[in-house]
């Protein structure tokens, strides 16, 4: 990584990275952003991560990546779990326990369709 | 064995050197080499903290009183899985101190004391800052438990129980 | 946590609700109840799911099957036939296109209603171990702005005039603390970042770091270049191991974009952060105390002044702000000074984050606009009080703060407004208390911690709490006089004014705010020898109602000094003398036989 000396540099690593948030231009169809903040955690989200990275694994899923991010603030829902998926808006769960977890990727990565009893929130922030 | 016993301690011995080499002796780096002590040695017993006085080239009592000021550090062996409860406000009221005690029921301590086969300690703790799922159990530096009931316990120290002292 | 098996959706849309919802959700829950499931399965309420013609539309989860014209006839075979049984009620199904109300039927959390982020912008939205994706949501423009943009001075008068205020306990107006920094003459100068967030019941600072650690990074940048500095110092916690490891590799990503370093961005401006742990002690939030710790000794604090901002870490110039203050930061340099002084009230300018904790129905971590009320804080984005009990108090700022009753609810919640209430903003820790709690129980809570963590250095800390202490133990074992009220409120006085630091200037507050507003709580544990909330051990018994106790035994099974008696399928009897009021009897008692009595 060559160091940014401009304000021009800083624009192309934005622009790069937004299309890389919004996964246009890459291999990737969408991901799934598990909440790992402390709380996140303690309510068992590495076991939630476990369980998605199985359940995409087992349906031979390649094209839709997991990654952590940090406390969204409610955690009385904790696990929470956000899917990204191309061109839809981005919905995210609550309660995910590993159960849960293997419905969502079935269910909304493979089939498409919304877990609405899980869901806390929708649309971009 | 008594060999042996020094063979070992030699060893964790230059691993503590290595750290003060990589701080490049900096005295005002003491509390970092004593977290870094206390990672290897379990505690802070004082032959160590004469060591580090030494490398560091400060005074006996200064490490002393930086050992005896904070209360992350400890002069006493502690346990192989180190229980913390936390004892936050949040887990206050919602019921932290109905798990220290059944912690200490169901591994037959007292707060601070280390159980007969070395793998359990049990100690109460500054808030964890993670309020929103109190009661809050730490177990060493990374295993979280949330809204932990005191039924849930016995099931808890089971887990580690049976890791043993792997 | 119950596990919940089915969630059942109802539809509460307007054109739902007309077509008899509500007392379709009635019968429903009536239902569940009568056959023991209201515990296994979930009733949600949600917006409109847009097929009103058909409504009201009732939807079982996991299985997704979706119901139409749902009265309150034919809900009950949703509940005997599809939840008991397992078998779908094929004449009621829905006859519409399901994908489109798949996508419609939920509504946002209310939690988020109500919400201003820009401290916690980024929170859950970033992968916060890629320092792209901070860049993507403007990361770093700010810095870039500042250093090509502006002179050290205009950043300064931007921060002034944004109105923020030290967001750690004080409220100290930032900008004047940065300006102080930059006229303090000297070679060397230091940035300092407190993380020491050791209020009980604060989160925000951990969370702030665990998220979006570059936030940090790049206020504490700016602020190096406004005051003159050329080195940060992170002091985070020890207890927060996760928060450590992101922000050290949020450092060396930095270093390797050239954010940190040898002349950043090519304008010859050089700064680099390190990060400090603690060690468990907290007075090392006070500034003077937590230098005292960066350099590796005690973490005592000393007499001000003089100011860290004329002489700090190592006797230089040192600016200190908490993670907070600093993650609102790059906002204001972005969006500007006006923008933000538009946000909050006429003193207390922009947003405060709070950690919801207690006894509240949504826990967490909130953002609001300075100024809201406690009540919409608490019921309208907390969901208000859990198994409806009712709010008794808000503690706020921790061992520093105090507690507001809830006669006070509509307060609005600035630094001015906290301060008139005995309480204060503190670092924003919000625990929200029911009528289970006692309130002597929670003052002592409070001295306890204070009398732990007082560093010894001031007679009137480390003596005065420990007698404030002793009597409030006393009051809780039923020992107590009546001139004890009066001795706490004098002691606490002279605490407040004799001491060296903030800590033990504000250790009195949970005691005379709670002797001010539940008075009548403290005499009942004097003159009355009762504790109204039934917590305190030595003022209550655990009694057994006869008519109620039908001899199973698992209250005598289950307690551990066995002070409890009876013969099976006889009412069970417990001797006061030996119970230790451990409780453990009323959790395994089906029948709601036992209670706590106080006198």
């Amino acid at each position: 990584m060559p160091k940014v000396k401009s304000l021009e540099d800083l624009m192309k690593i934005k622009e790069q990275a937004l299309k890389d948030l919004k996964m246009r231009g890459s291999q990737k169809r969408g991901k799934i952003v598990v909440a790992m903040g402390t709380c996140g955690i303690a309510a068992g989200a590495k076991e939630t991560l476990k369980a998605i990275v199985e359940a995409l694994n087992k349906n031979n899923i390649t094209d839709v990546a997991v990654i952590q991010s940090g406390c969204m603030g409610l955690c009385e829902v904790e696990p929470t779990v956000e899917v990204r998926m191309e061109d839809q808006n981005p919905v995210v769960y609550g309660h995910v326990t590993p159960e849960q977890a293997e419905r969502i990727v079935k269910q909304h990565v493979i089939e498409g369709k919304i877990v609405s009893d899980l869901v806390v929130r929708k649309g971009e922030v | 064995m008594e060999k042996s016993v020094c063979k070992e301690h030699e060893k964790l011995y230059r691993e503590l050197d290595e750290f003060i080499q990589e701080v490049e002796g900096d005295s005002s780096a003491l509390i970092e080499v004593l977290h870094k002590a206390q990672q290897i040695f379990g505690h802070l017993p004082i032959e160590v903290q004469e060591h580090i006085a030494e490398k560091l080239n400060i005074p006996v009592s200064k490490v002393f009183g930086v050992v005896t000021f904070y209360s992350l550090f400890t002069m006493k062996p502690r346990g192989k899985y180190q229980i913390k409860i936390c004892l936050g406000t949040a887990c206050y009221v919602k019921g932290a101190d109905k798990l220290m005690d059944r912690f200490k029921e169901e591994l037959e301590i007292e707060e601070g004391e280390v159980t007969k086969d070395g793998l359990f300690s049990l100690h109460a703790v500054r808030c964890l800052g993670a309020c929103s799922m109190a009661p809050v159990v730490m177990i060493g530096e990374s295993d979280f438990y949330g809204r932990v009931t005191p039924d849930e316990v016995p099931k808890i120290i089971r887990n580690y129980k049976n890791r043993g002292g792997k | 946590m119950a596990v919940s098996t089915n969630t059942i959706l109802i539809c509460a849309g307007g054109a739902c609700i007309s077509a008899g919802e509500k007392s379709v959700k009635q019968v429903l829950e009536e239902k569940l109840r009568e056959y023991a499931l209201d515990g296994v399965v979930r009733v949600v309420e949600t917006g409109c799911m847009g097929a009103c013609d058909l409504g009201p539309i009732v939807a079982v989860f996991p299985e997704g099957v979706y119901y139409q014209k749902v009265n309150t006839e034919n809900v009950k075979k949703i509940v005997e036939e599809h939840i008991l049984k397992g078998r779908v009620v094929e004449e009621m199904l829905f006859e519409g296109p399901q994908g489109k109300i798949a996508a419609e039927v939920y509504e946002e959390h209310p939690f988020f209603k109500k919400q201003v982020k820009i401290a916690t912008r980024n929170l859950g939205i970033i992968d916060p171990m890629n320092i792209d994706e901070y860049i993507a949501r403007d990361g770093y423009f700010a810095l870039t702005k500042v250093l090509t943009e502006m002179t050290p001075e205009q950043v300064i008068e931007v921060v002034k005039k944004s109105g923020l205020r030290g967001r750690g306990g004080a409220g100290f107006p930032t900008g004047l603390k940065w300006e102080f920094t930059r006229k303090s003459q000297s070679d060397k100068k230091f940035v300092v970042c407190n993380a020491d967030e050791g209020d009980p019941g604060a989160f925000m600072d951990r969370s702030i770091l665990e998220g979006d650690p570059h936030t940090v990074l790049e206020a504490m940048t700016i602020a190096g270049y406004a005051i003159g500095g050329q080195k940060g110092y992170i002091y985070v916690r020890a207890e927060y191991p996760l928060a450590i490891e992101r922000l050290k590799n949020a450092i060396n990503q930095a270093r390797e974009y050239g954010f940190l370093g040898e002349n950043i961005l090519g304008t010859g401006f050089s700064f680099d952060i390190e990060i400090r742990i603690g060690a468990g002690a907290f007075v090392c939030g006070e500034e003077t105390a937590l230098i005292n710790s960066i350099e590796g000794k005690r973490g005592q604090p000393n007499v001000k002044p003089p100011y860290p901002a004329q002489k700090g870490l190592w006797g230089y110039p040192t600016l200190i702000n908490n993670v907070e203050t600093f993650a609102n930061i790059p906002p204001i340099i972005i969006k500007g000074a006006d923008w933000f002084a538009s946000i909050g009230t006429e003193t207390s300018k922009g947003t405060k984050v709070f950690a919801l904790a207690g006894k509240v129905k949504n826990t967490g971590l909130v953002e609001v606009p300075m100024g809201i009320t406690l009540r919409e804080l608490i019921y309208d984005i907390g969901g208000g009080v859990p198994n409806n009990k009712k709010l008794k108090a808000v503690q706020t700022g921790g061992p520093s703060g105090g507690c507001i009753p809830a006669e006070y609810l509509d307060t609005p919640v600035d630094y001015e407004s906290l301060k008139e209430l005995g309480a204060i903003m503190g670092s924003g820790g919000m625990i929200v208390m029911d009528e289970d709690t006692c309130m002597v129980d929670v003052a002592k809570f409070f001295l306890q911690f204070t009398v732990d963590e007082s560093c010894g250095k001031c007679t009137p800390c480390r003596e005065g709490t420990r007698k404030m202490l002793e009597i409030l133990e006393k009051i809780t074992r039923g020992e107590g006089e009546e001139e004890d009220l009066e001795k706490l409120e004098e002691l606490g006085k002279i605490i407040i004014d004799s001491s060296l630091c903030g800590l033990g200037q504000t250790a009195p507050n949970p005691v005379l705010s709670t002797l001010k507003y539940f008075r009548d709580e403290y005499e009942a544990h004097v003159k009355e020898k009762r504790c109204p909330a039934k917590v305190c051990k030595d003022l209550i018994r655990y009694v057994i109602d006869s008519e109620k106790c039908v001899g199973c035994t698992a209250c005598a099974r289950v307690c551990p000094v066995g002070a409890i008696s009876g013969e099976v399928r006889k009412a069970h009897d417990i001797d006061p003398e030996i119970c230790t009021r451990c409780g453990s009897c009323i959790e395994v008692c089906r029948f709601g036989a036992i209670s706590k009595v106080s006198p």
